[in-house]
């Protein structure tokens, strides 16, 4: 391993680009922007393969590790490191960047330099917050985030763009603000905001309950695990289509990684008590939103329904506890990331074209767009999770998971892979077959190089994923073992402790 | 000690130079003719500078003199150092403002330095007396400065409103003292202290209500709930860089002089005042949350905000330790900054040589002047103690204090408030970023309003990078606190 802090160097690269723009860029060149804010992030893109390049498998520790003296009187510091569970979500942002900074190349009019500033800064700290490994350092990564996507869906997005906003900004707010105080109860109990630390703290088991509650309010808004979904698609609808990529595809994995972070391994007692609350909600939200995303007109609306029922499977793989789960829900978070993040986009190809997000307006749109029905097929079937798609992997892993501790939640579970093949079809069909009848498709354009440039290296991911995920799973499969056995030690040990008691 | 010995001069030299230099500046400007307000304003800009100076060389541990009236520890200094800083931004924020509405007459500098004068003794009393005397100094001088535009209804309502008010809480601060003394027989904090170390908590009622009417006046001069309904009114009315003034520089030395008084001579005595501070905490942060989200004057939103800020602070003098007066510390030094900023967009808010003062003014600001938008919004993220900036570090600090004395109620009713809070300051970059633009402000604002906010922002916005100064001094001051 190398010396040089790649982790810092990831996270902050963006920030450098984000300087030369305030700097460079000036009144009428504002196009300009674009190109700087295209090459950081494709710079940052290739610093964080360097991470997977250099990322050893057999390792369960923090690796890259990097710290520093922050806020030495309280103990807080600068750590930063990436194991097998947030290695992955470090390159999801970093690819996902560069290809929503291409989406809004011809499509973001006003404030362009605002709009790459506000990305960039978005990036710095989505990678900040996946590898953070002092509690404190997260949060501010964590809540950071709100500004920037605050800014991006109030001044980009649509007709309801102020309320979609304040919702999504104060949605978020008061579940982590709640998760600041369970910090802050976990720091005087256990003297460190340290993470690692953490990991390995046992806290007592009266108290697990209320941290695990605080966590949970966070992390439920962020996933969004149903009731607290509804600011999702508000926030999706009125987004830019980059807004929307970014969202989907990197901000609703914060929860899933919260709760493997921090819920899981730093409570297990209060995780095994709330794991029936998990199911409950999951399955819910699997059969509820699924059937909500059928009755839909939006076509974004009806991606974001589809995105709450994808994400039940997370948390349902997550608190299955089992090792396949975990892989699984993981699995999922990364090709939920890479899929939605496309389908979005696909929206978004029409929607510069049309300017409608309304299903009943397009129709046969194969006629005259063969290139993007294909594309559109593709991300759609890996959405339903067809086999030999990414989607297919994180599924199976999940249902596989969750049978092993328990069959009814798993037979719920997989009433969503029907439903979801029920509404994605159903979407796909409208948009793309029957005859195509209305004036204003008829003059339609198939997809621009630049489009292409967008949606290949998106297919490729997904295409691989489904044909060949250990590339990925051999990756997370020693840290999740190693969550899995210090879980079983912990409860077992507080289990002996129990009887021994008595 | 004999009453001929000649007191220590040393610790009180910078308020000392304060004094004579605005005796001789207001000799200055009677016998100036026209145009005396820019110099005597430029020359106690420099007083003001050099007060700082000779804070901070002057700085030597803990002293006591005048008969132990005064006191200066680095408790004192911090706080003195937030004063004159605050004092100084706002004097030079005010120029531009005076030239315009053409009132710029030489007291309005000499009123500001006397005021600030008796903030810094406020800050280093170590007696009931010298309190008073201070707090008296500091409100008759503000009293004048609210109502300084003499021929504007409002401002000469706010001034004569604040008159009335502020003279009945200093009835009843001095009417608690005199309780304070009848009950124990000294007005020495010292004294005090020492009288109450062997109390074990117990004390007799009298000097309960004696220190229940002090907090009264007290929380009348930081604009505490129940004692704020002033506030709105006369940040409304007094001319905006008196506002800016008001919400800045006495809320600093009224916070920290409250601080001293509740952990000075009254620190023992924590189970007796505890639920009082709470009481008025929740209070502020609630009032402050919910009022101001119905404004639409941007001054009086600001008000409710400090009343808000205000709160949030007293959480820190509510746990009563020293991490607690730390994070109070803190606190008040990134507020200071925050609102030094604000206030002084608020000052660049204007039309054709008019002040414009309500929030839908600001529609389409991040347009019409983006770096000026850029900026409010970095001040607005962080009063709503949105991370990375510095607002947040504030409250952090704030509700780890409460949280490590296991005041959880306390805590979540804050952070809630908090999140209450967050809608109105978002509400104001909405404005900013989401709305159509109306007309445009004034174009170009004035190469000193550049500066500060520059100034203020880069400290907001970079403050996570490098916290240490101000985390270090305030937790050096904390201590100094806790050590006589």
């Amino acid at each position: 391993m190398s010396d040089l802090p790649i982790l810092s160097l990831v996270t902050f690269t963006p920030l450098v680009g984000v300087a030369i723009i305030l700097l460079l860029i000036r009144g009428e060149d504002e196009a300009r922007a674009k190109h700087i804010a295209l090459l950081t992030s494709g710079v940052t893109f290739f610093m964080s393969l360097f991470i997977w390049g250099n990322f050893d498998n057999s390792l369960a520790t923090f690796q890259f590790a990097e710290k520093a003296a922050w806020l030495p009187s309280l103990g807080i510091s600068y750590h930063m490191g990436v194991d097998g569970i947030s290695m992955f979500f470090v390159i999801l942002s970093t690819f996902l960047t560069p290809i929503c900074i291409l989406s809004a190349w011809v499509v973001i009019k006003k404030h362009i330099k605002e709009y790459m500033i506000a990305f960039l800064i978005l990036e710095t700290l989505m990678v900040g917050m996946f590898c953070a490994l002092d509690m404190i350092l997260f949060y501010v990564f964590f809540e950071g985030v709100l500004i920037p996507m605050y800014l991006i869906i109030g001044i980009w997005g649509g007709p309801r763009r102020v309320y979609a906003s304040f919702k999504f900004f104060l949605y978020t707010l008061l579940g982590s603000v709640l998760m600041l105080l369970a910090m802050f109860a976990m720091y005087f109990e256990a003297g460190t905001t340290d993470i690692p630390t953490l990991l390995t703290y046992n806290f007592p088991a009266e108290m697990q309950t209320w941290l695990w509650l605080a966590f949970f309010a966070s992390f439920a808004v962020k996933v969004p695990m149903w009731p607290v979904h509804t600011w999702l698609p508000d926030a999706h609808v009125e987004a830019p289509t980059a807004g929307s990529v970014i969202l989907a595809g990197v901000l609703l994995k914060m929860g899933g990684y919260g709760f493997l972070r921090f819920s899981i391994p730093m409570l297990p007692l209060a995780t095994v008590d709330f794991t029936p609350l998990i199911y409950t909600l999951s399955v819910i939200a699997i059969i509820y939103t699924s059937l909500v995303a059928l009755a839909q007109e939006d076509m974004k609306k009806l991606i974001a329904y589809s995105s709450v029922a994808h994400m039940a499977f997370v948390t349902i793989g997550a608190f299955s506890l089992t090792i396949y789960g975990i892989e699984g829900a993981i699995y999922q978070m990364l090709s939920h990331g890479v899929v939605s993040a496309a389908l979005f986009l696909i929206v978004g190809v029409v929607y510069d074209r049309v300017h409608s997000r309304e299903i009943a307006v397009y129709g046969g749109l194969v006629e005259k767009m063969p290139f993007y029905a294909l594309t559109f097929m593709i991300f759609m079937l890996a959405s339903v999770g067809l086999p030999g798609t990414g989607g297919f992997v994180g599924e199976i892993l999940v249902l596989m998971g969750i049978f092993q501790v328990n069959s009814i939640v798993a037979a719920f579970a997989a009433t969503g892979l029907v439903l979801g093949a029920a509404y994605m079809l159903y979407l796909y069909r409208r948009i793309i077959f029957g005859a195509l009848t209305k004036d204003n498709l008829k003059a339609i354009k198939d997809l621009s190089a630049r489009e292409v440039a967008i949606f290949a290296p998106l297919a490729i991911v997904t295409i691989w994923m489904g044909i060949y995920p250990m590339t990925f799973l051999d990756v997370m499969h020693v840290s999740v073992e190693n969550l899995i056995t210090n879980f079983n030690q912990a409860v077992a040990a507080a289990g002996d402790g129990a009887v021994a008691a008595r | 000690m004999t009453s001929a010995e000649f007191p220590n001069l040393v610790p009180a030299m910078p308020e000392l130079f304060i004094a004579c230099v605005a005796m001789v500046l207001l000799v200055l400007g009677v016998f100036q003719k026209e145009g005396a307000g820019k110099t005597i304003a430029f020359l106690s800009t420099i007083t003001l500078a050099l007060a700082m100076l000779i804070l901070v060389a002057f700085s030597q541990g803990t002293v006591t003199t005048f008969n132990g009236l005064f006191i200066a520890d680095q408790y004192s200094a911090f706080a003195k150092f937030l004063i004159l800083l605050g004092s100084l931004l706002t004097l030079v924020m005010s120029q531009s403002y005076l030239k315009r509405v053409d009132s710029n007459k030489f007291e309005y500098s000499i009123l500001i330095l006397l005021s600030t004068l008796g903030m810094m003794m406020m800050v280093s009393a170590n007696d009931l007396l010298s309190l008073y005397v201070g707090l008296e100094l500091q409100s008759l001088s503000l009293y004048i400065l609210a109502a300084f535009r003499r021929d504007d209804l409002k401002s000469s309502e706010a001034g004569v409103k604040y008159f009335v008010l502020g003279a009945l809480a200093s009835g009843m601060l001095l009417y608690g003292s005199s309780m304070i003394y009848g009950f124990t027989g000294t007005t020495n904090f010292d004294a005090l202290a020492q009288q109450f170390q062997n109390a074990d908590g117990h004390v007799s009622v009298g000097l309960v209500v004696g220190i229940v009417f002090m907090l009264a006046g007290l929380a009348f001069k930081i604009s505490a709930v129940p004692f704020h309904m002033w506030t709105p009114d006369v940040y409304e009315g007094a001319p905006t860089p008196v506002t800016a003034y008001f919400a800045v520089a006495p809320k600093i030395a009224a916070v920290a002089l409250l601080m001293r008084v509740m952990i000075g001579p009254f620190g023992e005595l924590v189970s007796q005042w505890q639920q009082i501070i709470v009481f008025i905490s929740i209070g502020s942060m609630l009032l402050g949350a919910f009022a101001a989200i119905a404004q639409t004057n941007i001054k009086r939103m600001m008000a409710y905000s400090s009343i808000g800020h205000i709160g949030f602070a007293l959480i820190g003098i509510a746990v009563g330790n020293q991490a607690g007066v730390q994070a109070v510390l803190v606190y008040l030094a990134i507020y200071l900054f925050m609102n030094v900023g604000t206030f002084a967009c608020i000052l660049c808010m204007t039309r054709n040589g008019e002040s414009v003062e309500n929030i839908s003014d600001l529609a389409g600001l991040g347009k019409s002047n983006p770096a000026m938008a850029a900026v409010l919004a970095i001040f607005m993220f962080s009063m709503a103690g949105i991370p990375p900036l510095a607002g947040f570090f504030g409250k952090l600090y704030v509700f780890l204090a409460a949280i490590e004395a296991g005041m959880f109620t306390l805590a979540i009713i804050g952070v809630l408030a908090s999140v209450v809070g967050a809608f109105y300051y978002i509400r104001i970059i909405k404005v900013m970023y989401f709305d159509e633009s109306t007309e445009a402000f004034d174009a170009p604002i004035g190469k000193d309003m550049v500066a500060i906010l520059a100034g203020t922002g880069f400290v907001i916005l970079m403050f996570f990078a490098y916290p240490a100064p101000i985390l270090d001094s305030a937790g050096a001051a904390a201590a100094s606190l806790f050590a006589g």
